[in-house]
């Protein structure tokens, strides 16, 4: 048969490259500059932008976003060429995808200092950018899928699958989460409320980790792994098997990042059950991963790439193995809110995603130059440097997240908590935070080598923008009799349907009761809307990112309803748009804080948080003194509330800005009771008004709990 | 409105019922395909990556 020629792009793959490792030192520094400021305020500078509240945001979504968003795309555009033998569908859509998305990565830069923020964890992004992504998530879909017709290879190899499942779930989630209601250009509420918000958001958060960070890594492995060892997987019935189960199982673990909140308990034990199964199916990939290496772990001493590889997927088997246990309620109860989960993901993010970019790029960029790399010894030394950044980084965090856990919940023999000031335990962590900072610049330091001898190698050699391959154009030859998953892989489009199907169900199967069957969510007849002044001040709390150290979720533990007050219901968030109940404690809980302290503490505390709580790591946030809330959006807010199911009576936006005046009017009067001069219309007063509400709904004298039975 | 929609499908229940069997069917036959499989496309498949139709890359293992 007649070869035909042609060559694969490698010039989309290098822009990749470049903004991997670019945003990858940018990511870190700002992770590094987060965890200064958890020991240290003074590294929150004093200037909003760079506040803890927006800066951890910032962090995130830069190291899942821009530098593991586009190692994935550099691994899939060189891998997918090479395992379809052909070139991508479209360079023009291939470079679309590139500039598309670090347009988003720019807006994100720009947004979150600004403090535009959803405050939903991974979603932080308004409603313009949300779109944005979805555009150039589709241009990505349409050139893999385009690639994949006009493939000369008859089957599709499982890393190709694992990028179908990628591109179909990230485009559901996304979609689905971000459903929100704009209320001006940088500003929307979410289309769902409390419960039912914290339900898709997790349902969200958790399959963003399964499928960006997990499914387009294990293409990644299945196929970097064995071109680095220069053998085939050890298994690929197991890589199938691993597969179908994988992505069927992950999608119902989310609610497991809500035990023990107000989420129905029969999801609480859903989310529970399937993330124990998950251990199969990632431990099936993980020692897929490591024994391909079976007869050349010789080998692994000498080849930097393969001890990489080796440590991230000896990562990806310790945190995946770590996920299901942390969704066991019991331990669940212990380390949740603390910096436990914080090691957690480090693990999967340092270990697994960083060391598995770095293995691909000391393949990659010798390869894609046509040269060896130009220091062995400087990129052994990067290997040594991050895996000891990974150690310091999470031992600290481990043993902070115990003690957090232990001194919220001790006791003294009479009943009462030992540790009644949440700050104590705060201070008692900051040493192991100081470690962790160190881990962090370890990792950082070897990434900083890492971009020196890379620049260094490539300089070294010639680029191959193109390289020329051929192959035979592609036949109905087959391989005798394959059975029905060969055919299935030579059909792309219903292979992805199926894959999608396969991440719908467990979705659909705990969303739509959640959203469907009322007494799920009891109504509580005292919770009332926000006043348009706690509106104002709620979406200060948004903006300045509080949600990433304080939680609203008081569990229905002892050592919690005896700290904070009682535990939270389902019916008290039933206007939340977003959902405020967080995932960490760094600060203590804000559920149940309204008329826990008077005005003129929280005017304090804000002002300068040293001088009410000695020892305090909580920044200042003297800016809301200054700056005034912009009454003009007031009729803006209660309509998209409105909208979205908050019953405000037609035509309040009308009158809001009234009573708006008179709750401040109250405030101001309270604070000059006490010597504090400060303007009506300040910030401030908008933060106290809401932060005094918190929790107080289900004090209301009389209140009748009416579930819907 | 959607709401209403959705609680008067008759028996909706079913449609659970109806996904498990048919996922529990389809892994199944997925383990029973993997184990029948033709040996000579496994090791294609897994061949793959090692060879990519380049002229510097190692044609080693692809119908050895």
């Amino acid at each position: 048969m007649e070869l035909e020629k042609f060559s694969y792009d490698n010039k989309i793959v290098k822009a990749f490259i470049i903004a991997t490792v670019v945003f990858g030192l940018v990511g870190m520094l700002v992770g590094l500059t987060a965890a200064l400021q958890l020991v240290w305020p003074i590294f929150n500078f004093d200037l909003q932008y760079s506040t803890f509240g927006r800066i951890r945001p910032l962090h995130t979504n830069a190291i899942i976003f821009a530098f593991v968003g586009n190692a994935m795309f550099a691994g899939i555009y060189y891998s997918m060429q090479r395992l379809l033998k052909t070139r991508m569908f479209s360079d023009k859509l291939s470079w679309i995808n590139f500039w598309g998305w670090q347009a988003i990565i720019l807006a994100a830069a720009i947004t979150l200092p600004l403090g535009l923020t959803t405050s939903k964890e991974y979603a932080e992004l308004e409603w313009p950018i949300d779109i944005a992504i979805t555009l150039i998530w589709v241009v990505f879909g349409i050139n893999m899928i385009g690639t994949i017709l006009r493939r000369r290879e008859q089957h599709m190899y499982v890393a190709i699958w694992f990028y179908i499942a990628t591109f179909v779930t990230v485009a559901v989630l996304h979609v689905v989460n971000s459903f929100e209601m704009p209320v001006n250009l940088f500003k929307s509420y979410s289309f769902y409320a409390g419960v039912q918000d914290a339900l898709v958001q997790w349902w969200y958060g958790h399959n963003a980790v399964a499928f960006f960070l997990t499914t387009p890594f294990l293409g990644l492995m299945y196929y970097y792994l064995p071109k680095a060892a220069n053998r085939p997987v050890y298994s690929y019935r197991l890589s199938i098997i691993h597969f179908w189960s994988l992505i069927f199982i992950y999608i119902w673990a989310g609610p497991h990042h809500l035990l023990y909140t107000s989420l129905p308990d029969w999801a609480q034990s859903l989310g529970t059950v399937f993330s124990i199964m998950l251990i199969a199916p990632s431990w099936g990939g993980m020692l897929n991963g490591l024994l391909t290496l079976r007869g050349a772990w010789d080998r692994v001493r000498e080849d930097v790439v393969l001890k990489f590889f080796v440590v991230a997927v000896t990562a990806y088997g310790m945190a995946t193995l770590e996920g299901p246990l942390l969704s066991l309620k019991n331990i669940n109860a212990i380390a949740h809110f603390t910096d436990w989960i914080v090691a957690h993901v480090h693990v999967g993010g340092l270990g697994w995603n960083g060391f598995l970019i770095f293995g691909m790029l000391y393949w990659l960029v010798p390869k894609m130059w046509d040269t060896k790399i130009y220091s062995n010894k400087l990129a052994n030394l990067h290997f040594w440097l991050g895996t000891l950044g990974i150690i310091f980084y999470a031992l600290p965090m481990y043993i902070s997240g115990v003690v957090q856990s232990l001194m919220w919940k001790e006791f003294t023999p009479e009943g009462f908590l030992v540790y009644k000031n949440f700050l104590e335990t705060t201070v008692q962590i900051l040493p192991l935070h100081m470690l962790r900072a160190t881990g962090g610049a370890l990792y950082l330091t070897g990434a900083i080598i890492m971009t020196y001898n890379l620049i260094k190698t490539a300089y070294a050699g010639k680029f191959i923008a193109n390289e020329d391959a051929q192959a035979a154009p592609l036949t109905t030859a087959s391989h005798g009799n394959t059975g029905w998953h060969a055919v299935l892989e030579r059909k792309p489009i219903v292979f992805t349907t199926l894959a999608l199907v396969a991440i719908l169900i467990g979705g659909v199967i705990e969303m739509v009761p959640t959203f469907l069957i009322k007494s799920n969510v009891p109504t509580i007849a005292s919770v009332k809307p926000y006043t348009p002044l706690e509106l104002h001040g709620r979406d200060i709390y948004i903006r300045e990112g509080c949600v990433n150290c304080h939680t609203q979720m008081v569990r229905p533990f002892r050592s919690e309803t005896e700290r904070y007050g009682e535990y939270s219901k389902s019916g008290e968030y039933i206007y939340d748009h977003p959902f405020l109940w967080g995932s960490k404690r760094t600060g203590p809980d804000l559920q149940r804080v309204g008329g826990k302290y008077g005005d003129s503490w929280h005017y304090y505390h804000m002002l300068d948080p040293g001088s009410v709580s000695a020892g305090t790591i909580m920044p200042a946030y003297p800016w809301l003194y200054e700056q005034l809330i912009d009454r003009d959006q007031t009729a803006l807010k209660i309509n998209a509330l409105r909208t979205v199911g908050v019953p405000y009576a037609e035509g309040y936006e009308e009158t809001a800005n009234g009573d708006l005046d008179k709750q401040a009017a109250r405030i101001v009067e309270n604070l000059q009771m006490e010597g504090i001069e400060v303007m009506p219309d300040a910030e401030i007063i908008a933060l106290i008004a809401y932060l005094q509400r918190l929790g107080t709904d289900i004090k209301v004298k009389d209140n009748t709990v009416s579930a819907n039975q | 409105m959607y709401k209403n929609i959705l609680q008067s499908i008759d028996n909706i229940a079913i449609w659970p019922i109806i996904s498990f069997v048919i996922f529990f069917v389809f892994f199944l036959l997925l383990i029973l395909w993997t184990f029948t499989v033709n040996k000579q496309f496994i090791k294609h498949m897994s061949n793959m990556p090692i060879d990519d139709a380049t002229s510097n890359s190692n044609p080693a293992g692809h119908e050895k």
